[in-house]
């Protein structure tokens, strides 16, 4: 999963001037103990109907209260988005289901907690942030009878409602986004973000991250075109694959001359494409009302700047630190990876102890795929290493069997394990001399070089690296070749 | 005020002294229940086997030196619409009929630990939504003094409970005038807290921002007691007030020399001739205890029947779609959910209460949220301006309760619109949240009970209390 | 109050928009049930048309009678119910879980 500009694009490209608008809503469990408006447990897998009260069930005569927590975590959210923090109240939103057991939703309507936040993405691209408000979940149904599981043509239905009541804040971006990498990015780097203030554990996989993709096209310049809602896209990847396909479809059916129904659709992972779920012709009379259970929330700014103040360095600036430690770019690869496995700090480390930041990048990515954000190898070792392989001591081969090495053994000095094994990289005259030798050895090689063939290269250093028994540092070699040629 | 009946703190006394015990009291309240409850019908469920124990265990105690509370041995009934857990909690609904709840009311909780013996749940109109009791899906409950007439609603189990003695006290909860006008109508002290001021948890909600629940009692100084003891804040509760009930017992000898008493100048039509002298009697006997009497105003009183039959429905609309078939109460069953609810909700519900659900949908759908419900809004604001005006010269007003004494059983029922009528004076009170309550001063028509009613600001509690104990003293 | 000022500003209920509400509220009204509530909904909005006389212009709304704020529940897990104790009173328990017919898809 990679973030950077860099990184090859598979998003798809739109024929004939059409470009594709998204918009994201994103529903995140919030980490929190208990429920919003009940002390039930928040807590994914246990029995079904273990963490329930009268709130949850909808009794008569239960009254919500709200979670402190969950408005602590719902405001870092917030401010980590940018967001604007205001008072706020609840409405209810009133619809039938039998996951839904007031029949009535509690959400937050025309003034959410949240507001007029952003994200950026790489290549400096804004998306506007509309809203991050503050709802319950509802409660999880499992079908049955019927073909497939799904809730077409099944028998009956069973429900359990220990999720009801958890959590959410959903984050409603602006229909900024343009394509299908910078939708996977955004969702990627919320993700992160949402991990960093600890907000979610933000699992897809398991519920605790959902994202509905909403989907229109237009020719450049002209107004937004009808959109439809994807749901049931389950992974980041999907996103992707959803938006694809969905901006082709549309193009498809405008094209041919048709026109676009404002509807939900459905996306099929196994199929790779998305089909009618309902068409929001009769739209969904939800006649909300003010909360008459619930009071204003009203955090203040004494609270909110508290909060502020005890938000941990986002991925952004970290990436952004680590750039500027490091050299390399912010939006590469190597930077989104470490600062993602939470390595960074360790990366600083490496540099504090005296290594080279750089290579200390390098090695890092290289070596601790798995080892979590505070890998186990003492800093002073890897530190030892970035400096022989800067003073051309061993070369960047040797070093990187070093790095093995002192990684199995949880540690180690690399200066010593290079002399056990023998490793040195040869001086720069000694190399220069071995250069000398085998542009005297194979003159067509060095004739076709100088003619401008990169290629014939190969030949000379193949040569020199094995006459060095690998002493020679490549980098080196090549160097010298090319300030000969002229 | 006198009363056949022993009222609470007289019994409180008696069994503290040794006179009695919580038993015996038990027993002669059970006695008249068992004589008059056929022909009455203030209950839907009388609890004589757990009461009986929970007497003994009380008596038990008190026996070997263990406190019990405050309202040790008082045998008390709730109405049907409080949630008593293991105890079937009916709203007098088909669609609840035989649904035991598995907790308690937070008021319940209060008085079991007060040392409480509750004798049963009591008859209200489906869901609270009447104001004659003949709204039941177990059949009308009749006013003790004359069985051919109401007791009132939506509570009026309750009150004709404490009218008959089958209880000493009872509670019911008022969201337009339901504790009010039949404690009038029944001839017995009935109370609405400000809003707040009592927990609403465990009470099956009507309208949200409305409801509260109050105590029935025949005296001033049990109600004063019952308040003290159900009130103050509750966590569960997010609308309940941060603070603890104020002191009402200890003031209610204060008399009203220099209050200044309120009187509508501009009272609406079709009260009572002798309803209307009942209240001139009143104030004669507050002004001749040192009160002074002041014409206020409220000018929008005439609008609030149409602001309250606008917000309570919509609020209801939304607290009935719960009763849905699936988690608990009555079901039938169906081939698909959509059948499912539709005709579990027809078969459960009476006609008042789907008109109310209807009316409320209507008053709250696209399109016509502003005309209605949004303009309800409004008008609950003007008439909250209007009391925060006329309470700057006045500390309570006056009206009375209902505009009529008890009307005949079937009198009102063929036109919805003519039984909203009997909440004008009362329906203010909750739009604006303030504190209200009804004291029997004398008979009117048919020598039927006429209730006074004392309005006061939002924690006026001491105030109302006071002018309540002495329009007790004078009638 | 005249014809015309409530025709403005106070919509007519028909039958059709009942049946609609109806069905918005989950209520299966007979034709009769439907018939008569019509004829009820549009008396008592007849009546309630008197606000339409008031200028409301500005009037703030009042949804509850204070300006409470900020009644938090600290995030403590409390005991909450014995799931037997509420199958044992739901219309259709299975496998600790409540039993509904098919929805059909359609969320509401």
């Amino acid at each position: 999963m990679s973030n950077a500009s860099s990184a090859p694009s598979h998003a798809t490209i739109l024929p004939n001037g059409w470009e594709m608008v998204i918009g994201l809503e994103v529903h995140v469990e919030l980490d929190t103990k208990t429920k919003l408006f009940s002390a039930s447990p928040n807590h994914f897998g246990d029995e079904p109907n273990t963490n329930i009260d009268p709130v949850t069930l909808g009794l008569p005569g239960a009254l919500p209260v709200i979670n402190r927590r969950a408005v602590e975590l719902a405001i870092r959210l917030g401010l980590a988005l940018n967001c604007t923090v205001q008072a706020s109240t609840f409405h209810r939103k009133n619809y039938f289901y039998q996951d839904l057991a007031k029949a009535y939703q509690i959400t937050q309507y025309d003034q959410p907690i949240n507001i007029d936040g952003f994200m950026m993405l790489p290549g400096d691209v804004r998306i506007g942030i509309e809203r991050a408000h503050l709802e319950e979940d509802t409660g999880k149904s499992t079908h049955f009878g019927g073909t497939s599981g799904r809730i077409h043509g099944s028998d009956y239905s069973l429900v359990d409602f220990n999720r009801a009541g958890v959590p959410l804040v959903e984050i409603v971006s602006r229909p900024d986004i343009r394509n299908a990498d910078q939708a996977r990015q955004y969702v990627s780097e919320l993700r992160s973000i949402l991990l960093a203030v600890g907000a979610s554990d933000a699992k897809m996989e398991e519920g605790s991250m959902r994202c509905d993709v909403n989907v229109s096209v237009r020719k450049a310049g002209e107004p937004f075109g009808t959109r439809c809602e994807i749901k049931n896209v389950n992974s980041i990847r999907a996103v992707g694959k959803a938006i694809d396909y969905e901006a082709r479809r549309q193009v498809d059916v405008l094209e041919s001359g048709g026109t676009i129904r404002q509807e939900t659709r459905h996306w099929d992972d196994s199929e790779g494409r998305t089909h009618t779920l309902r068409v929001k012709e009769d739209a969904d009379d939800y006649r909300y009302f003010l909360e008459p259970d619930l009071v204003l929330l009203d955090p203040g700014t004494e609270w909110v700047e508290s909060i502020r103040a005890s938000l941990p360095v986002l991925p952004a600036a970290r990436r952004a630190q680590l750039s500027q430690l490091t050299g390399a770019d912010k939006e590469s690869e190597a930077v989104y990876v470490i600062v993602e496995r939470g390595q960074d700090d360790y990366v600083q480390l490496v540099a504090d102890a005296g290594g080279e930041p750089a290579r200390a990048l390098v090695y890092v990515q290289q070596a601790f795929s798995e080892a979590g954000s505070n890998p186990a190898v003492p800093a002073k070792d890897l530190a030892g290493l970035t400096l022989l392989e800067r003073d051309a001591k061993v070369t960047a081969t040797q070093a990187k069997t070093i790095l093995s090495e002192i990684v199995a053994n949880g540690g180690g000095d690399a200066g010593a394990i290079a002399a056990a094994k023998g490793f040195e990289a040869l001086d720069t005259s000694a190399v220069e001399a071995m250069v000398d030798a085998a542009i005297a050895a194979q003159p067509d090689a060095w004739a076709k070089y100088c003619g401008g063939e990169e290629k014939a290269m190969g030949a000379l250093v193949g040569a020199i690296m094995k006459s060095s028994q690998g002493k020679a540092d490549g980098k080196v070699v090549t160097a010298l070749l090319q300030k000969k040629r002229g | 005020m006198t009363s056949e009946f022993v009222s609470v703190v007289d019994i409180v006394g008696s069994i503290r002294e040794g006179k009695t015990t919580a038993s015996d009291v038990l027993e002669q309240h059970l006695a008249r229940i068992d004589k008059r409850e056929t022909e009455i019908h203030a209950f839907n469920h009388v609890m004589a086997e757990s009461a009986r124990a929970n007497a003994a265990s009380i008596d038990a105690d008190l026996k070997a030196g263990k406190e019990r509370g405050p309202l040790a041995g008082v045998p008390i009934a709730l109405k049907d619409n409080m949630c008593t857990r293991g105890v079937p909690t009916t709203c007098s609904s088909k669609i609840l009929e035989g649904w035991k709840p598995p907790y308690d009311a937070t008021v319940v909780t209060r008085l079991q630990q007060a040392g409480a013996v509750i004798v049963g749940k009591t008859n209200l109109d489906e869901f609270a939504m009447g104001s004659s009791t003949e709204n039941s899906a177990f059949g009308p409950t009749r006013n003790p003094l004359d069985t051919s007439r109401v007791p009132g609603g939506s509570s009026g189990g309750s009150a004709a409970a404490v009218a008959a003695g089958f209880a000493a006290a009872s509670l019911g909860s008022d969201t337009g005038g339901s504790i009010r006008q039949p404690a009038a109508l029944c001839g017995v002290v009935g109370v609405k807290p400000t809003y707040g001021m009592v927990s609403r948890q465990g009470l099956v909600a009507f309208a949200s921002s409305l409801d509260q629940i109050g105590p029935f009692t025949h005296t001033v100084a049990d109600a004063a007691l019952l308040m003290e003891v159900i009130g103050g804040h509750d966590p569960l509760d997010s609308t309940s007030l941060d603070q603890p009930v104020p002191s009402l017992t200890a003031v209610l000898g204060q008399g009203v020399k220099g209050m200044r008493i309120g009187r509508l100048a501009d009272m609406p039509d079709g009260c009572e001739p002798e309803v209307l002298a009942r209240l001139d009697a009143a104030f004669a006997a507050l002004k001749a205890a040192g009160a002074t009497i002041v014409d206020i105003a409220l000018p929008s009183l005439s609008y609030c029947l149409t602001a309250y039959y606008l917000v309570a429905p919509a609020e209801a609309s939304s607290n009935l779609a719960r009763y849905d078939g699936v988690r608990y109460g009555l079901r039938v069953e169906s081939a698909d959910l959509i059948s499912m609810y539709g005709a579990t909700r027809a078969a459960g519900f009476g006609a008042e209460v789907k008109r109310r659900i209807m009316l409320g949908t209507y008053a709250l759908s696209a399109g016509y949220y502003d005309a209605y419900y949004g303009k309800a809004l409004k008008v609950r604001r003007l008439i909250a301006n209007d009391f925060a005006a006329a309470y700057q010269s006045c500390d309570v007003i006056l009206t009375p309760t209902s505009p009529t004494v008890a009307f005949p059983i079937g009198e009102k029922t063929s036109d919805p619109l003519t039984m909203y009528l009997c909440d004008i004076f009362t329906i203010p009170t909750n739009l604006a949240g303030h504190a209200a309550m009804s004291v029997p001063f004398g008979t009117g028509a048919h020598s039927m009970p006429v209730g006074v009613q004392i309005l006061a600001p939002a924690l006026g509690e001491p105030t109302m209390f006071r002018v309540a104990a002495e329009l007790e003293r004078a009638s | 109050m005249s014809p015309s000022s409530d025709a403005k500003t106070t919509p007519k209920i028909t039958a059709q928009v009942v049946a609609k509400v109806a069905h918005l509220a989950r209520l299966d009204l007979t034709e009769a049930e439907l018939a008569l509530m019509t004829t009820q909904l549009t008396g008592m909005l007849d009546h309630f048309g008197d606000i339409d006389k008031l200028d409301l212009s500005a009037v703030t709304p009042m949804a509850q009678p204070f300006p409470i704020k900020n009644v938090y529940r600290e995030d403590v897990v409390v005991p909450g119910l014995d799931r037997q104790e509420v199958l044992d009173n739901a219309p259709a328990p299975q496998d600790g879980r409540f039993r509904v017919p098919p929805s059909n898809g359609s969320e509401s």
